[in-house]
């Protein structure tokens, strides 16, 4: 009765870039205790080895220079290895790959240096690739437990800081109370479709809405749920309010990490969930997917709310909390897009080419603030970067690209990102939302330019502490941002292979 | 035999108390027991769907066994951070750490 | 009969819910909601999946539950207090229209949307006429290591980074000794904080 299947059934190669980087963070758990204290550059630079080798599988991967066996699931189709997960692990991994380069020196001149960040750290990223690559829902609730359970652990690293760990307490019990959410909207959507897996999934909604059942209630309220799990995650409106807080409170290069991890996990598993699982689920009467109209609504009061609060903001953590918020709200709109039969393959594209922008932006503009801060935490105010350029003119140079590539600036990737969002919507027709989408983008322009004229036009004392790993990252965030708005044919190529397992 | 709504019914009914806790109680560790309860009527959900609707199939009591692992690392992990507080404050009254400036 | 029970099992798991949610005192919302573990498992044995009536019971209201209590005693959490500062008055009333909104629309949603709809009747043969068997602890754990070993393993992962994270947050700092020993080791101001259950507010 029990049959043991055998290792080939489980299609390991196909998820070479997650197992290697779970290999390499257990192997660095137990190395990191025979490096001695004051070395712990070494394992920072085997954490870098290990995010390095699995990137590169994974580049190889997305650009068809090896053949993985991509298109196929792997461990029993609760994997699925495709062009998006290769994307997706792309992101994660040099966002977490900026997080270890960024986080070095300030660990050690805040004497918060431990090795197990880096494992922690190598953890959560495994957790948001995972997500992107869940074929299941049962993969996309362990997955973001993965993803975030050491986020907590991070927003908390600072010791006997009230600000850190009442953040991290402040993020745990909201992002548990979300995945309470989340695993119930779960047991409803198995409970009306009978399954986990999305191909199960999107076989039985078509059953049900071609019977008309009354089952579809329960759907309904299981995708609501999932939504209001995820939204949570990626600091959607009315999920919001834990941002600013946690973002003001965690450690700096715990939330230049953060910021962008947990939005690539969440938005990847939106995805999947939406446009692999539910893009058939349209009720009656109805041209577009049930959930598009709630999606649409949440991403037109996120970017409001975001991008208006973002303006009184005057701590530079708490105005990049707002901004992250906004920025949500852009790529929900191409969520919203998934909705519209026909364009769910364009507005995934869209999300994954913001998501790349996003990462070497938003870690940038973080590393700035890293930088700027002293040893205690403090000094995060605006304030504090008045005539940043006279000191330290490469620094607020690369601050400069990176508030203008989040305000949607020409030739930055922002812009870029942007741009197919927007285009990914008016496909979709969904016409009033992308209008507010690109005026908000206006308001946004008018905070980002107020750093800028901060650095730049006042007389002030700011200071920055630069050494080399936060430099190179802070370099490489700010040449990524140049190179991917100048070429934007590289983010639309890398995410030209995508496209929907089912239906579509 | 009872049928299955009730069941259902019993754990939207303990889903909405924990939800109630989570949001209303000013202690950590009670909120954190609210969390505890949520996670518990997920399971009731998810053992009756499984039994009513696919019996041969056990994925809804696999799922419920994940849930049970994943309960028992976010206890682990909040009650960690909660005695960490407390070292400091002699407090694990929400309010007093702010929790609720939203 | 089978109602019945279920009526009695369904009160007490609601009921001991609501007495946890009220408790002021933490040790009784603990006790309460072990209990309430303790009726879930009973459903869990109704419905056939004796497994995890077993797990439940050893695992959740067990090992969990004794972790909580553990860490109440620990740290003597004292009552909660009854009066709530001023700017969080409306927090409570704002969850319980919350909570009631919610509880309706599922409620509804379940009832309306006719699930298990073959009459309300479990089934108990399959298509072919065989009696059903229900999970097992080895079909459970053949599952477990087959169809679910992807999670399986996210989950080890996860246990791991949960006892990492523990260390991580709960260690004072590198070459102190902990407090808690520090505590244990000088009793008498151990003994002139009021721990749970002296202050008599409950």
């Amino acid at each position: 009765m029990f049959t043991v299947p055998s290792l080939s059934d489980l299609n390991l190669a196909a998820t070479l870039p997650a197992t290697l980087l779970a290999l390499g963070a257990s192997v660095l758990l137990v190395l990191d205790l025979f490096v001695p204290k004051g070395r712990k550059a070494l394992t920072a630079w085997l954490a870098l080895a290990v995010l390095g080798v699995s990137l590169i599988v994974a580049l190889l991967s997305l650009g068809d220079v090896v053949d993985l066996g991509t298109g196929e699931g792997a461990f029993f189709g609760l994997y699925i290895a495709d062009s998006f997960t290769d994307a997706v692990s792309v992101i994660v991994l040099v966002t977490a790959m900026l997080g270890v380069a960024v986080a070095y020196n300030y660990l050690e001149r805040t004497g918060m240096q431990r090795g197990e960040y880096y494992v922690l750290l190598l953890f959560s990223a495994l957790g948001a690739m995972l997500m992107g690559a869940a074929g299941d829902l049962v993969t996309v609730f362990v997955a973001l437990e993965l993803l975030s359970i050491p986020l907590y652990i991070l927003s908390g690293f600072r010791w006997r800081d009230e600000g850190s760990e009442e953040s991290a307490l402040k993020y745990f019990i909201l992002g548990a109370f979300a995945s309470g959410f989340l695993v119930y909207g779960i047991a409803l959507i198995y409970g009306a479709t009978g399954t986990t897996a999305f191909g199960g999934i999107w076989a039985a909604t078509r059953d049900l809405l071609a019977a008309d059942a009354a089952t579809k209630y329960v759907l309904l309220l299981g995708a609501g749920m999932v939504l209001a799990g995820l939204g949570f995650k990626v600091a959607a409106v009315p999920f919001h309010m834990w941002t600013p807080d946690v973002y003001q409170g965690a450690p700096t290069s715990v939330v230049a990490y953060m910021s962008v991890a947990a939005k690539v996990g969440g938005f990847a598993a939106l995805v999947r969930v939406l446009a692999w699982g539910l893009p058939d689920f349209v009720l009656s009467g109805q041209s577009a997917a049930a959930w598009q109209s709630t999606v649409w609504l949440i991403a037109a009061l996120t970017m409001i709310l975001g991008n208006v609060v973002a303006v009184a903001q005057n701590n530079l953590k708490r105005l990049l909390a707002y901004s992250s918020i906004a920025h949500a709200g852009y790529i929900l709109i191409a969520v919203a897009a998934m909705g519209t039969a026909g364009v769910a393959n364009e507005a995934a594209r869209a999300v994954v080419i913001y998501l790349m922008a996003y990462a070497f932006t938003n870690v940038g503009a973080f590393a700035v603030i890293v930088a700027v801060e002293r040893d205690d935490g403090g000094h995060t105010d605006i304030d504090n970067v008045r005539g940043l350029a006279k000191e330290q003119p490469v620094l607020a140079a690369s601050m400069a690209v990176f508030m203008l590539s989040l305000a949607g600036v020409p030739l930055t990737a922002g812009f870029v990102g942007k741009w197919f969002v927007f285009k990914a919507g008016l496909a979709a027709d969904l016409v009033p939302v992308t209008v507010i989408g690109v005026l908000t983008s206006a308001i946004s322009a008018y905070y980002y330019l107020r750093v800028i004229w901060f650095m730049y036009f006042e007389e002030g004392e700011g200071k920055a502490q630069i050494a080399w790993p936060l430099a190179w990252g802070i370099s490489v965030a700010a040449i990524g941002t140049l190179i991917l708005g100048f070429f934007p044919y590289l983010l639309s190529d890398m995410a030209r292979g995508i496209a929907l397992a089912f239906g579509g | 035999m009872i049928p299955l709504w009730m069941y259902l019914v019993v754990a939207a009914g303990l889903f909405v108390i924990g939800m109630f806790g989570v949001l209303s109680r000013r202690n950590a560790i009670a909120i954190l027991m609210g969390i505890e309860l949520m996670l518990n009527a997920v399971n009731v959900n998810l053992v009756a769907f499984w039994r009513y609707q696919t019996p041969t199939k056990l994925s809804g009591q696999a799922f419920a066994a994940f849930v049970f692992a994943v309960a028992a690392a976010e206890a682990a992990v909040g009650l960690a951070l909660i005695i960490g507080i407390y070292r400091r404050k002699r407090s694990v009254i929400a309010d007093d750490v702010n929790l609720l400036k939203w | 009969m089978e109602l019945t029970l279920f009526v009695i099992v369904g009160a007490i798991a609601l009921l001991s819910a609501v007495m946890m949610l009220i408790s002021e005192n933490a040790v009784y919302s603990a006790l309460f909601l072990i209990l309430n573990f303790a009726a879930i498992a009973f459903f869990y044995l109704m419905l056939d999946a004796g497994f995890l009536a077993m797990v439940q019971l050893a695992v959740y209201a067990g090992a969990i539950m004794v972790l909580f209590l553990f860490v109440i005693m620990l740290l003597g959490a004292d009552p909660v207090r009854h009066t709530t500062p001023r700017k969080l008055r409306w927090l409570p009333k704002a969850a319980m229209v919350l909570a009631v909104i919610f509880l309706l629309t599922a409620s509804v949603a379940i009832i309306r949307g006719d699930v298990g709809a073959v009459g309300g009747v479990a089934p108990t043969l399959t298509a072919d006429g065989q009696p059903l068997s229900f999970g097992s602890p080895a079909h459970i754990g053949w599952l477990l290591f087959t169809r679910y070993v992807l999670p399986l393993e996210i989950v080890a992962l996860l246990l791991l980074v949960a006892m990492v994270g523990a260390i991580v947050l709960t260690r004072d700092s590198v070459g102190k000794r902990p407090p808690v020993v520090r505590r244990l080791a000088n009793p008498p101001a151990e003994l002139e904080r009021p721990i749970v259950g002296e202050s008599g507010q409950s």
